[in-house]
């Protein structure tokens, strides 16, 4: 084992680089570019016996990789922002052809007005193209991710297209010290891939990709449906052989922190998570009850798990670095459905903060859990909350 | 000199099979002979139109080989992800082959296929030119010509039909440096049968444009496709010709043509055509032709 002090685009490419993905097609973005000018490096060097793709966009980026995965070869792209919307078609193509392919995406704002900086508006618009969504905390998780990224996409039960995001610049162009586990280790976990039952090949031909008139459409959009929401427990399953093998575990669909007795829980995804961390231990040591649950998985929602951990929550509060214009923050949305199915009654409030790259500060957290004790204690208190904003609007 | 394939060595065995095309359909034919001489070994890639909805219906497959639909802009990048894949897992002798459209090839398809060129991809693209966006209901593509009633390109008292020509994908792909890139017509099929059997050893890719009327859009009799077929490239308006090398080269070059206007009045598309517009479309094909022999005919 290495460690290296790295970037997190970096440690994505070191993750793929340990994958072992047979094609890399992709296509320029910032704030990814770094993950394909190191894999590119990789490819030169002979470090990583890949064939490097150069499509002319991110639309035949995705095409390219589903070709490659409809003959059972082991696909990798990464993207941002414009690119993955501009390669959106793609996205339920792949997912509804049970192509295990996975995509690393640096969270970046939407276009207009233009900004390269970190939010999470590009992956929330596409929540429903039946892709796994993860959210990275920090560079180590970026590379462990994208070996577990594999190991649940392409398991049988699973078979479903994995999309691995990190917070644009806040994490993919941080350093931090990261473990590089020896490539025998992963190889052992990670065993090349080997043709699956649905795909093309010389022994058993098929066509992919069929026409299902409304005679069986449903039918496998439901199946589609089914499968996402079990691999719940394959989630868990790889997430539990990780830390065996490599002793690092992330608690599969989310992770809990000092929620037992808390009686305010803010739920964050990704960067934001890192420091909230702080600040729990702060209003913990004032005696505050404050929990954290720390998001991992999007898609499938962890409806089961969210609501164990918020059962004897008074007050919930979900971190939003997008808006769902016309409503609210789009995991707002998503966490109240999942307390309404529960049963729950816990007082709900929306932080949007983050946009185009503003700063999530230590000093918000403070805010946001000041807004929730004071909720909880009965306090009236607005239901959606912008953060960090410059001036009244 | 590769022995020519006729109707006499060519294989009884159909891999394109059981689709369900229209009653003289031009295109699924170009496929199934393509198919015929490309083999068991073939990946195919189809976008969105005709012949990926008339054959793969499930449960009802009408390709016997591999195949896939690709998204309609995709043809060139899913054709080249499937060489890749093909290469990398170590399977050799088969052949990634895309099979779209004209507006699949020039218009929304056209910049993956120029990648896919671009990158010397080892795939062989056919165009099946029949000349209009024929699934969704005879609309005007990029490679309609002109004077042609499509369903948004009507024709009545202020318009001919498309106003515009066609677009010259052939020497778009050449000017790629493509390895190799041919016309091809469904009324000569011997000749496109040798192409498809050329692009077969061709390192890199290779393009083949085949036109293949569409009786439904052409408003044609279905048993005339191939007599029609033989007449685009006869009065001039359609050619055979080959980019290999680096070089042009005119495979059959008329005397004489036959009249522009028996071509047009067989065919309900181009029903409402005055004298003043086949003169403008004779004149089109003059000006083409000057071009072709000047640099061509070596």
């Amino acid at each position: 084992m290495a460690r290296k002090f790295i970037s997190g685009n970096d440690a994505v490419a070191e993750g793929v680089r340990l994958a072992r993905p047979h094609v890399i097609s992709a296509y320029p973005i910032t704030p990814q570019t770094i993950v394909v000018e190191r894999l590119s490096d990789f490819c030169e060097d002979g470090s990583l016996k890949a064939i490097y793709m150069h499509v002319e966009s991110e639309h035949s980026a995705l095409a390219a990789a589903m070709g490659v995965s409809s003959v059972g070869a082991r696909a990798f792209t990464a993207t941002s922002s414009q690119g993955l919307l501009y390669m959106a078609e793609n996205l339920p193509y792949a997912s509804g052809a049970r192509m295990p392919i996975v995509m690393m995406n640096a969270n970046r704002a939407l276009a207009t007005p233009w900004n390269i900086y970190g939010d999470q508006m590009d992956s929330m618009f596409l929540l429903n193209a039946g892709w796994i969504q993860v959210y990275v905390e920090d560079a180590q998780e970026a590379l462990d991710m994208m070996i577990q990224s594999y190991k649940i996409a392409e398991d049988p039960r699973v078979m479903t297209p994995f999309m691995v995001n990190l917070d644009g610049f806040v994490l993919t162009h941080t350093y931090e010290v990261v473990d590089v586990p020896e490539q025998e280790l992963v190889d052992a976990y990670l065993p090349p891939l080997k043709l699956a039952e649905n795909m093309m090949s010389l022994e058993a031909p098929k066509s992919l990709c069929i026409t299902a008139g409304n005679n069986f459409n449903m039918e496998f959009k439901i199946k589609q449906n089914e499968e996402m929401n079990a691999s719940t427990a394959i989630i868990a399953e790889v997430d539990a052989s990780f830390a065996e093998v490599f002793g690092r575990k992330y608690h599969g669909l989310l992770e809990a922190i000092a929620c037992d007795d808390a009686e305010v829980i803010l739920i964050t995804t990704g960067s934001v998570a890192g420091t909230s961390r702080m600040i729990i231990e702060e209003y913990r040591n004032k005696g505050h009850k404050v929990g954290l649950i720390k998001l991992r998985y999007l898609r499938p929602f962890p409806t089961e798990a969210l609501a164990k951990v918020l059962k004897d929550a008074k007050a919930v509060g979900v971190v939003d670095k997008n808006i769902s214009f016309g409503y609210e923050g789009t995991i707002f949305t998503n966490v109240n459905s999942a307390i309404l199915q529960s049963g729950l009654t816990p007082k709900v409030h929306n932080f949007i903060c983050g946009l185009g790259g503003r700063d999530v500060t230590k000093e918000n957290i403070r805010e946001m859990f000041d807004a929730l004790l004071s909720s909880a204690a009965g306090d009236s208190c607005e239901k959606i909350h912008y953060m960090n904003v410059r001036c009244a609007l | 000199m590769m022995p020519k394939i006729t109707a006499k060595n060519l294989t009884n065995d159909e891999l394109f099979y059981g689709h369900k095309a229209c009653g003289g359909c031009g295109e699924s034919l170009a496929v199934r002979l393509a198919m015929k001489i490309l083999g068991e070994r073939t990946f195919a890639s189809l976008p969105a139109g005709c012949m990926s909805a008339v054959s793969f219906i499930y449960p009802n497959m009408a390709f016997k080989t591999n195949a896939i639909i690709t998204p309609f802009a995709s043809t060139g990048a899913v054709a080249a992800g499937v060489a890749a894949g093909l290469k990398a897992l170590g399977i050799e002798n088969t052949y990634s082959v895309g099979f779209a459209g004209d507006g699949g090839t020039a218009d929304i398809g056209l910049q993956a296929l120029s990648g896919a060129i671009d990158r010397g991809d080892q795939i062989i693209y056919f165009c099946n030119d029949n000349e209009a966006y024929m699934n969704t209901g005879i609309q005007k593509s990029g490679l309609t010509p002109y004077g042609t009633r499509t369903t948004t390109s009507p024709a009545g008292e202020n318009l001919p039909g498309s106003v515009t020509t066609k677009k010259n994908m052939f020497e778009i792909v050449a000017a790629h440096d493509i390895a190799y890139a041919a016309t091809a017509s469904v009324g000569y099929l011997e000749d496109y049968m040798m192409k498809v059997e050329k692009a077969k050893s061709v390192k890199g890719t290779s393009y083949i444009h085949i036109l293949a009327p569409c009786p439904t859009g052409w408003g044609t009799p279905s048993e005339i496709t191939i007599s029609l077929a033989k007449e685009a490239v006869d009065c001039g308006l359609w050619y055979l010709a080959e980019y290999e090398n680096g070089e042009f080269k005119l495979n059959k070059d008329p005397k004489a043509f036959t009249p522009v206007a028996d071509y047009v009045k067989k065919q309900g598309r181009f029903k409402h055509l005055t004298e003043t517009d086949i003169e403008h479309l004779e004149t089109q094909r003059d000006k083409k032709w000057l071009k072709m022999r000047r640099d061509w005919n070596k």
